[in-house]
């Protein structure tokens, strides 16, 4: 069946979010920072980014962590403080929201086709797509074949956002990127 | 001071203490799972319960920081997890336990993550915002751990004798530390009649019937034994934390203020 292409509620409410700020090009700035794990997916298109706030002098930066034990968010606070610090930004902070809760609801449409791209199968690439569902046991599509002839290995893979996936079209392993 | 400055001031102090409760539950048993990395059965299960230990120790950090935040006397969520004696962690003894073989972990995962799928789902109503919104976090968390913990259970349950006889044991050996999970002191009746603390007792007979569905399908016996260990929330511990905060904090102890 033909997918009409479409974005999530949450995930226009964030577009919305973004163009209405008054701190564009800091957003833009903020494009560069990516995701230390898999470093072709901006904390943007990631869903992470929150939220800017300029307050005089000061910018505000506010993220919030995929799992709780996420190893990256340390180095994600430092890149982005360092970016902005490159950028002439003297005064910065970054805050961790923790509510409401990540989901990869939040993740944009570029950033999904850049995980398939970099060979990890994308929140959406199950079956019956149904958001909050967990991982199914098999047909999830391969990122590198396209076929859906795949099985899970493992709940959980190389990081806690992904669980490992074997197709046996191509034989090639790979990860999916979980719903939560 | 005047009178509602402190009463402010012992609520913190009892938030504080029930934060540093919930850590210490988190941070013992992700340290637990954690022995297991690099000794997995195999590779694909040595990295799941790496990352099941680290939704632990990642949700200990946040329960830590507010607690920190809450004491106001500069401390951080550090000198928590590395600088406090066996008897200050109120940790519930069932996440103490060794990490034994790995039927034994199992066991132990499903009992805890079977009661956490509850409790943190209560959690997340707290009039408390922090401690709900850490609550919102883990509970999507958990969700994945019961799903392994439960297929693993019948795995091993309904697999080989050697396994069945296994995970069995291991059962048994544990299910006596599962009582004081449901049970709460003074300081925690406090803060359940205030909508901060979580009445455990209210879900105990849910968790009993979905761990017994569980154990029925995969053809083992739930316990019937009447013998209880208590303490943990006292800061009476088994001897196994000694030799876990041994092993957790010397670093922090030998090297005061050392920084990564």
């Amino acid at each position: 069946m033909q997918r009409i292409p479409t974005i999530s509620h949450e995930q226009y409410e964030r577009e919305q979010y973004r163009q209405r700020s008054g701190a564009a090009d800091v957003w833009v700035l903020l494009d560069e920072v990516k995701d230390p794990e898999i470093p072709v997916l901006s904390i943007w298109d990631l869903g992470i980014l929150r939220d800017i706030q300029i307050q005089g002098e000061q910018v505000i930066v506010t993220i919030t962590p995929t799992y709780s034990g996420c190893p990256a968010m340390d180095v994600i606070r430092e890149d982005i403080e360092a970016i902005l610090h490159a950028n002439g930004v003297k005064n910065c902070a970054v805050k961790t929201q923790l509510s409401p809760a990540w989901t990869t609801e939040w993740m944009t449409s570029q950033g999904r086709s850049q995980l398939r791209d970099y060979g990890i199968a994308a929140p959406d690439d199950i079956a019956d797509y149904d958001k909050g569902s967990l991982t199914p046991e098999s047909q999830v599509r391969c990122p590198h074949c396209g076929s859906r002839l795949t099985k899970r290995v493992s709940e959980f893979g190389s990081t806690a956002c992904k669980s490992l996936f074997q197709c046996d079209s191509c034989l090639e392993p790979f990860d999916f990127f979980k719903n939560i | 001071m005047s009178e509602k400055d402190t009463k402010k001031e012992t609520l913190d102090e009892d938030i504080c203490h029930y934060a540093t409760r919930l850590g210490d539950d988190a941070i013992v048993l992700g340290h637990r799972i954690s022995e297991w990395v690099s000794r997995g059965p195999f590779l694909e299960e040595d990295i799941a319960l790496g990352n099941v230990s680290l939704d632990y120790i990642g949700r200990a950090r946040m329960y830590y920081t507010y607690a920190a935040e809450l004491s106001g006397d500069g401390k951080t969520e550090d000198d928590f997890a590395y600088l406090r004696g066996e008897r200050d962690f109120q940790n519930h003894l069932i996440n103490e336990l060794p990490r034994g073989d790995f039927a034994y972990t199992i066991a132990r995962q499903l009992l805890v993550d079977a009661f956490n799928t509850y409790y943190l789902a209560v959690l997340t109503t707290s009039n408390d915002k922090t401690l709900a919104a850490i609550a919102e976090k883990g509970v999507k968390e958990t969700k994945y751990h019961l799903r392994r913990s439960r297929d693993w259970t019948l795995r091993l349950g309904d697999g080989t004798q050697e396994s069945h006889k296994r995970i069995q044991a291991a059962i048994d050996d544990i299910w006596g530390f599962t009582h004081e999970l449901f049970e709460h002191d003074e300081l925690e009746r406090r803060l359940i009649d205030l909508g901060i603390g979580v009445d455990a007792s209210l879900f105990k007979d849910q968790w009993l019937s979905d761990v017994t569905a569980v154990l029925e399908q995969a053809n083992l016996v739930v316990p019937t034994q009447e013998w209880a260990v208590r303490g943990g929330r006292d800061g009476y511990h088994t001897e196994n934390l000694g030799h876990i905060l041994t092993e957790m904090q010397f670093i922090h102890r030998t090297y005061p203020g050392c920084q990564w």
